[in-house]
């Protein structure tokens, strides 16, 4: 106990903590639209295709300030994203092979940047490696800094385009028909979930980014049939995982961030599936057998039972 | 053998190994699940280690080839519950074991010598200095042997089931009917998959797997109809892949692998491009002959709906044609302008009318688009 | 000419619609008349839905247009005097929203950007799902919907735009006789308010009862018109071809 406490008044801790509440609580709003829009394995894709980006941009600019890299993240997701949505519209390849084509190739691309880079004499290249895994511990004041603005943002904007962003995942046709332009809010919302994903990158690794995304949003969904709900519930598993994962790991030794996170944000989905009231698995196996039950006393069709 | 063509020779087996379970995966959009066996399969090495405490033990490989298996089946379980989408179920379940994975390595660090980066990324470069010698005598990099059995077991896999394969891909329903069981060859397939990301991590790094794994079968798909071409062309392009991008990777001194995977990416880009039939430029250039063609039915459709009526003058003049229409007044010239040398239809005083041949082709025309229904 | 122009609802002229260069629509000229209760009535494939889709601006032409009555407004205005009923299996039923959540979404066409509900908005759609028999529904989950249940919400949710014209999208798909009677109440009722109703429809058996004016296509117009002057075999044939057989049994 008094060694919990000690943690919590430590500084590193506070500030990596804090980061990974930070990243859990924005990637889990735009996670929740990712997801119903079917869009969950982008977040792996634009991940994934982010790393040349953060090379290129330490071999431009020399510089290893955490903005600068993550621009070029940002650009390399947004062109990767690019390529993806022109293959899948201009040729007979679908979606899924387009999206491991670009992802592992970008991936493939950032390698050879990166052993380009170890080459070049005195380029202190030591630290790009930590885009791969991800390296909450290296989490600085100014990065925090970075994804709070990153994050308040985002949330001002999905505050603002609440009712747009909900008609628009939930019926595109049916928004057009109404006059809004689906076009703009379908970049506006693609664009966000791209930041969303970048500002994840430093502390889980392009690798588990995906699960940042996808799994406080289906964790959510299990315990909730409203929009605002899952959106709010899925900031909070986001947010809380974050900062479990962070504490485990300072307090067991040997013990990664990024993993510890999503093996709590990945416990907290299964026990959303197992366990939530009214679509969880047992709930659904105890209607199943209660219907079957009334069905043989009653000897006639089991009542449906109101939700 | 020289160690620089030891090196080539491997990348061209792998690449040929990757390339020909892809042709499969690629066809039953199931590429995404390439990406996640290649993650998890660090997990079945490591439990695997911890029961044989041998790296080089090919129990290894079985551990890790049973982990692709479980994922591929956990995956479909979670999905199954329709409590979430496909692809969210993918996105969940190999980060899980990933982590767990990454998790044994760091905490048992100590008792095992296995490193995350070269797991993950691959060094082909490295591949010729783990020798394979029998009874003292060295017979060639041991990667050669390994991927070489890897690559023997994918073609006569493929080779013996070629047929079942065929249906279970393009009709489940009915391989089920003609007693199949699509289920196993699903799994016999995902056993492959995960059999040769296993295989081939060593050299080219997981990660990279799945561009050998997806890229030259997309890039085949492109380029070919029948099945057997695109294997034979997805093996082809993947050897290409595999020398040119060492050659590049020697010439800059960079990652191998990932400049095979760049090679990967490029030479799909030209062929995505420039390919005959699919290829952008050639179905930009049918779009454009498409759309004249196009114009000139409407248009004589056009024609005929009005002739003889009230309204003709007014929707069949040549300056009005163009504002009912909504076309460009170059676009309109142009298509008047074919329409008239082809004979189907003439000026009358500043009304564009039908000739007998116009009227002939306009309801031909009606006639083959009705019958395509 | 001109003054004949304020009569009709929608005029389409010259359409041409393609997906991928492929022609579904050839050249269609159309008049709708105000306050008609109009069937669009074809074979599979015919162009249907591409055609009220083209109507709804959703689709852009190859050539032609289509034209509203007051087409002089701005975009917002206009497409707030039409409505739509897009066909039930086009959005995720899986979607974490209520029945009135479904509803409310009516009325943000008239709400524009950014601005929210209010407190008359609600009531409009309480007002509505009342209409269409749904009330009791409000705050259930729609994945709990039966087909017809979801038919009726998305019903209440174009009465709440308050429109001039509806577009309905085979809203007797997969529904029950109940709400089938229930919907053409409501049709009849949009009809008497002055309405345009628009409706995609496949029951060749019932065209004659619920609707006064129909159009028939496959790819081009075969006819358009009062229900009782263009609703012959001979015209069907040309719609149906070969399926003759199947309409003896109807006329």
């Amino acid at each position: 106990m008094t060694t919990f406490i000690a943690l919590l008044r430590d500084y590193t801790f506070q500030t990596v903590a804090l980061g990974s509440a930070l990243l859990g609580l924005i990637s889990g709003v735009m996670g929740s639209f990712a997801v119903l829009r079917k869009q969950s394995l982008l977040g792996d894709g634009v991940s994934h295709s982010a790393l040349p980006g953060v090379v290129m941009a330490f071999i431009l600019l020399g510089n290893k300030n955490t903005e600068i890299l993550l621009l070029g993240a940002l650009v390399s997701g947004l062109l990767a994203t690019f390529f993806i949505i022109s293959i899948v519209r201009n040729s007979r390849v679908k979606f899924d092979s387009a999206l491991a084509l670009v992802m592992s190739v970008f991936f493939g691309l950032g390698l050879v940047l990166l052993t380009y880079v170890q080459k070049i004499p005195n380029s202190n290249q030591a630290g790009l490696n930590r885009f791969i895994f991800g390296q909450a511990a290296t989490l600085l004041k100014r990065d925090i800094m970075l994804m709070a603005i990153c994050g308040s943002v985002l949330l001002a904007l999905i505050l603002l385009f609440w009712k747009e962003f909900k008609l628009f995942t939930f019926d595109s046709d049916f928004a057009q028909s109404l006059g809004f332009s689906t076009k703009k809010l379908n970049l506006m919302l693609s664009f966000m979930i791209v930041v969303a994903i970048i500002i994840g990158l430093q502390t889980v690794g392009v690798i588990l980014m995906s699960a940042m995304l996808i799994s406080p949003a289906v964790a959510a969904r299990q315990w909730t049939n409203k929009l605002w709900v899952m959106v709010l519930l899925s900031s909070i598993f986001g947010a809380a995982s974050g900062v479990v994962g962070t504490a485990a790991s300072s307090m067991v030794s040997k013990l990664p961030t990024g993993p510890a996170i999503v093996v709590c944000i990945s416990t907290i989905v299964m026990v959303s599936v197992l366990f939530a009231p009214g679509r969880g698995i047992l709930h659904r196996l105890y209607r199943r057998k209660r219907n079957k039950l009334l069905f043989k006393m009653e000897g006639g069709a089991p009542n449906v039972p109101s939700a | 053998m020289s160690p620089q063509l030891e090196i080539q020779l491997i990348a061209v087996i792998v690449a040929v190994a990757c390339a020909l379970p892809g042709v499969f995966l690629v066809l039953r959009r199931m590429s995404m699940m390439s990406d996640s066996i290649t993650h998890t399969i660090l997990l079945g090495i490591v439990l695997g280690f911890f029961v044989t405490h041998d790296l080089s033990s090919p129990l290894l490989i079985v551990g890790a080839a049973l982990m692709g298996v479980v994922t591929v089946w956990l995956t479909e379980m979670l999905s199954r519950t329709r409590l979430l989408a496909e692809d969210a179920a993918i996105g969940i379940v190999f980060p899980l074991l990933f982590s767990i994975a990454i998790i044994l390595i760091s905490r048992f660090a100590g008792s095992i010598h296995l490193d995350t980066d070269s797991v993950l990324l691959g060094e082909l470069a490295f591949a010729p200095f783990d020798r394979m010698v029998i009874g003292g005598v060295d017979i060639g990099a041991k990667s050669i042997y390994i991927t070489g059995v890897l690559l023997l077991i994918n073609l006569t896999a493929i080779i013996i089931f070629f047929k079942e394969l065929k249906v279970a891909t393009f009709d489940p329903m009915l391989a089920a009917v003609l007693g199949f069981t699509p289920a196993l060859v699903h799994y016999g397939l995902m056993t492959l998959v995960s059999l040769t990301a296993v295989g081939a991590f060593q050299a080219v790094g997981s990660i990279l797997v799945v561009a050998f794994m997806v890229g030259p079968p997309v890039t085949a798909y492109l380029l070919t109809d029948d099945l057997k071409q695109m294997l034979l062309l997805s093996g082809l392009l993947g050897a290409v892949n595999g020398i040119l991008g060492y050659q590049t990777a020697a010439l800059l001194d960079v990652s191998i692998a990932g400049s095979m995977a760049v090679v990967t990416g490029i030479v799909f880009l030209l062929v995505f491009i420039f390919a005959p039939h699919r290829g952008l430029v050639s179905s930009l250039l049918r779009k454009r002959n498409q759309r004249i063609q196009f114009a000139k039915i409407n248009l004589l459709l056009h024609l005929h709906n009005h002739e003889g009526t009230d309204e003709e003058a007014s929707e069949s003049g040549i300056n009005d044609i163009q504002t009912h229409l909504r076309w460009d007044t170059v676009f309109t010239k142009n298509i008047l302008e074919r329409l008239r040398e082809e004979n189907c239809i003439r000026f009358d005083d500043g009304v564009v009318k039908l000739t007998d041949q116009g009227r002939k082709t306009s309801v031909d025309n009606y006639k083959i688009f009705f019958s395509e229904f | 000419m001109n003054n004949n122009a304020t009569s009709y609802a929608v005029e389409v002229e010259d359409l041409t619609v393609a997906y991928d260069m492929k022609p579904v629509l050839w050249d269609i000229d159309l008049k709708i008349p105000k306050g008609k209760l109009m069937a669009v009535v074809g074979p599979n494939g015919a162009g249907k839905t591409t055609l009220i889709k083209a109507m709804l601006g959703l689709l852009t032409p190859v050539s032609g247009a289509v034209h509203f009555t007051n087409e002089s407004e701005d975009l917002r205005a206009f497409k707030n005097r039409i409505g739509y009923v897009p066909q039930s299996g086009s959005v995720d039923w899986d979607f974490p929203a209520t029945v009135q959540d479904v509803v409310l979404m009516g009325c943000y066409g008239k709400l524009g950007w950014v601005k929210r509900p209010r407190k008359a908005d609600m009531a409009l759609a309480q007002q509505m799902l009342k209409k269409v028999g749904m009330l009791e529904y409000a705050t259930r989950q729609i994945s709990q919907l039966s087909g017809g249940q979801q038919q009726r919400v998305f019903l209440a949710r174009a009465l709440v735009q308050e429109a001039d014209v509806y577009f309905m999208d085979e809203p007797f798909k997969g529904v029950d006789a109940q709400t089938e009677k229930a919907i053409v109440l409501l049709l009849k009722e949009l009809k008497e308010n002055g309405k345009t109703v628009v409706v995609v429809h496949h029951d060749l058996q019932t065209v004659a009862d619920y609707f006064d004016w129909v159009t028939l296509i496959n790819l081009c117009v075969v006819a358009s018109g009062p229900v009782n002057e263009v609703f012959h075999e001979e015209n069907l044939k040309k719609t149906y071809r070969s399926t003759g057989g199947l309409l003896r049994s109807v006329v």
